[in-house]
């Protein structure tokens, strides 16, 4: 690394002020809303039972998660088969899939009319529901187990193969194997994936709307959007808000003072080589469970909407288009701040701590509190309706912004490690530095993080339902309502109308980065 | 001329010296064991690191504010030297203008360049469809662009065969000769310092010495050189 002293530079200026505004856009509305709050406000009883649930649905379905994880992880560690690099890929598929995708899959598995529902049934048990506290933890699972999977599956793979011989050699087994080996990287790796579970559930919004609600399963998020929406109760919005920010602080806290294992980790597709692996039925039962549990859901969806995907109401496909335009701005936004954020971070010694703090403040600041918080901000001076989409765009863009720093620092310090002297030696500084070595060579991650952040922002069902206009409808509030109305048919082609988008979307970004661009 | 003027360097528990001077046109090998600072000595020249104490000149003038690619310098690292994504006529324009605007005369020196080391016709390829000769040729042909007084070579050829190796060396010494440009390269090997260079410096023990005459040196090998050579 050079150890030339660095001066303010556009570069750090740009960084700067992009790290500005995302914490202008993280506090100012919140700022905003308790400005604009009329009289002392106080929490109902309702509001802390909403703070009670939030807090124990994030924790049983973490728990769940990452037990279910362990094992699972374990028998794709210690297994080498034929689709295992299809299997892993799977599990981070829910990543990009869309919310209420996800539970109108679980809907039509595990819900009244459902096929365990049919099954039950059939040998004359009563039918399952699935709306309440355990439906919220079932989709938080859906979602996060792959998740927790992948990272536990991490730490197996860290885990030098050599040390598995060593102790084979020596005639340890079974049992001793895990207390010798395996523990303690669980209890690195554990306390990590149950945090970064948890902070996600903990801001949970869309799958509380559509699972849960009531007194008895609203989470703050939901009761936030309900005393905004429905109250217009502009200072309990703002104090939920605050408990909302400070639950997150502290499992932030939480997160930056244990070590959290990385989210997006390459080299998973090597299996640890084992001479002490037990019999393979039961990691084979596992792995078949769990590919059941994701993929069951996505195939009725599928089947269920195909037939309708090109007889919706035209409502549907206005919101498409709608959706698309959201999505593409919002990669936009995302891409530059992005960008700006991580060429100022590579220059900095602590540039790291930054990124993680970004991260945890996004994961845990609430975007429908950005959200209100904007709107407020801004509609003396415009039209609501108007701002609905720009601002879904922006703050679905800061919520990508996290897992698209997480790509692009470390691949921007590679090319500095590898052609930052080459250039410097050339005289290829600012702008031409960017055309003519960073731009090419980052375009990988680059279309990944854009693929991500499409996908993401394709398929969020969140700051856009403070203003469900039926004009401003986006695809997923559109099938949330279809949903309501119980046009279940028509849902579920919109589903699949929107689990397509999401993944296109995706595809062709991540493609884009990957053509012609040599190794 | 280089003069490095009681030049420190220090970094954690290493740390190098050096004062002395390289005359114009003077063809230099710098030896000694790994880990002694030779590569750290060609990037304190090159701007890469800033001494922590002492004064570095060429012709006079103080560098110690000027960016390495503003310095009358030229440098092969020991990998890295081109840029996969660019084609090799890009690769060697780069020497002409870093932002590769190349007016229709400047393509033509990239053309006649890239003949002088027999590489014409190969412009429109990428390196990874050039063998490891090939991509040294290409990097000695920006070098030729540049035209920079002064040649830093920090082993560029190191991962070459020995055939290869000394043909790079021998198309060097042709090129430094033609140019009249000044050479400073690093080696492990006393056969390529003896190939090509009229004086060596021997840098050990966190001290970069004068440079001393070949023949004279091997003839009469300091006491760091003769732990090295063996």
């Amino acid at each position: 690394m050079a150890d030339r002293a660095f001066k303010i530079t556009p570069v750090i200026g740009a960084g700067a002020g992009a790290v500005l505004l995302l914490l202008a856009l993280i506090l100012g509305p919140l700022g905003a809303l308790l400005w604009r709050a009329e009289g002392p406000a106080a929490l109902g009883v309702g509001d802390w039972a909403a703070v009670r649930f939030t807090v124990l649905q994030a924790t049983l379905s973490a728990s769940l998660s990452v037990a279910l994880a362990v094992p699972v992880a374990r028998a794709l560690a210690r297994r080498q088969f034929v689709g295992r690099t299809a299997l892993i890929t799977l599990l981070g598929a829910p990543f990009i899939l869309p919310v209420m995708v996800a539970v109108m899959g679980l809907l039509a598995v595990f819900g009244r009319g459902g096929i365990i529902s049919a099954m039950l049934e059939w040998v004359g048990l009563p039918a399952v529901h699935i709306y309440g506290l355990h439906g919220v933890v079932l989709a938080h699972v859906f979602f996060n187990l792959p998740l927790a999977t992948r990272l536990i599956l991490q730490g197996w793979l860290m885990i030098p193969s050599e040390r598995f011989r060593l102790a084979a050699s020596l005639g340890i087994a079974g049992r001793d194997v895990g207390r010798i080996l395996e523990r303690p990287m669980l209890r690195d790796v554990l306390p990590g994936a149950f945090m970064v579970v948890f902070l996600i559930c903990l801001t949970s919004f869309a799958v509380a709307l559509a699972l849960g609600g009531g007194p008895k399963a609203t989470t703050v998020e939901l009761a936030i959007y309900q005393a905004f929406r429905f109250d217009f109760d502009l200072g309990r919005a703002a104090l939920l808000a605050m408990v909302q920010f400070g639950m997150g602080a502290v499992a932030a806290m939480v997160m930056l003072w244990i070590a959290v294992p990385t989210l997006m980790g390459a080299g998973l597709d090597r299996a640890v080589e084992r001479q002490d692996a037990p019999a393979a039925w039961w990691d084979g039962i596992l792995l078949a469970a769990m590919t059941l549990f994701l993929v069951t859901p996505l195939l009725m969806i599928i089947v269920d909407g195909m037939p309708n995907l090109f007889s919706l109401p035209a409502s549907v496909y206005l919101a498409a288009g709608r959706s698309l335009g959201v999505a593409l701005m919002s990669t936009g936004i995302a891409v530059v701040l992005a960008l700006n954020i991580a060429l100022m971070v590579v220059r900095l010694k602590r540039g790291a701590v930054l990124v993680e703090s970004i991260g945890y403040l996004v994961l845990s600041a609430s975007p429908l509190v950005i959200g209100a918080g904007l709107f407020i901000v801004l509609f003396p001076w415009v039209d609501p309706v108007a701002l609905a989409l720009p601002i879904t765009a922006l703050v679905n863009a800061l919520m990508s912004l996290p897992f698209a720093l997480r790509t692009l620092v470390p691949a921007l310090r590679d090319i500095e490690a590898s052609y930052g002297r080459l250039a410097d030696s050339l005289q290829m500084t600012g702008w031409v530095r960017m055309r003519l070595v960073l731009w090419p060579r980052l375009r990988r991650p680059l279309g990944f993080s854009a693929g991500l952040a499409a996908a993401l922002s394709m398929g969020d069902l969140g700051v856009i339902a403070l203003f469900s206009d039926p004009d401003s409808a986006t695809l997923p509030l559109q099938m949330y309502r279809l949903m309501s109305a119980y046009r279940m048919d028509q849902a579920a082609g919109a589903a699949v109308l929107l689990l397509g988008l999401s993944l296109a979307l995706f595809w062709i970004f991540d493609r884009g980065g990957r053509t012609d661009a040599d190794a | 001329m280089l003069t490095l003027e009681e030049v420190k360097y220090g970094q954690g528990d290493f740390s190098l010296q050096a004062d002395f001077a390289v005359p114009v046109g003077a063809r230099v090998a710098v030896i000694g064991p790994s880990g002694g600072g030779k590569t750290t000595l060609l990037n304190l020249v090159a701007g890469f690191h800033v001494p922590t104490q002492g004064r570095i000149f060429w012709d006079g003038v103080d560098l110690a504010d000027t960016p390495p690619g503003a310095r009358p310098v030229s440098i092969l690292f020991q990998d890295n030297n081109l840029f996969p994504h660019l084609t090799v006529a890009q690769n060697v324009g780069l020497g002409l203008r870093p932002d590769l605007r190349l007016t229709a005369a400047q393509k033509d020196q990239v053309e006649a360049v890239l003949a002088r080391v027999d590489l014409l016709g190969y412009g429109g390829r990428k390196p990874a469809a050039l063998s490891g000769g090939q991509m040294s040729r290409v990097a000695l042909a920006r070098m030729l662009l540049r035209a920079k007084p002064l040649l830093l070579l920090d082993e560029p050829f190191a991962a070459l065969g020995p055939a290869l190796r000394d043909e790079m060396l021998d198309l060097v010494s042709e090129l430094v000769v033609e140019t009249g440009a000044t050479l400073m390269m690093v080696s492990h090997n006393p056969e390529d310092a003896k190939r090509i260079a009229e004086s060596v410096v021997l840098v050990s023990e966190g001290v970069a010495h004068a440079p001393v005459e070949t023949g004279e040196i091997f003839a009469n090998p300091p006491e760091a050189l003769r732990a090295y050579l063996g």
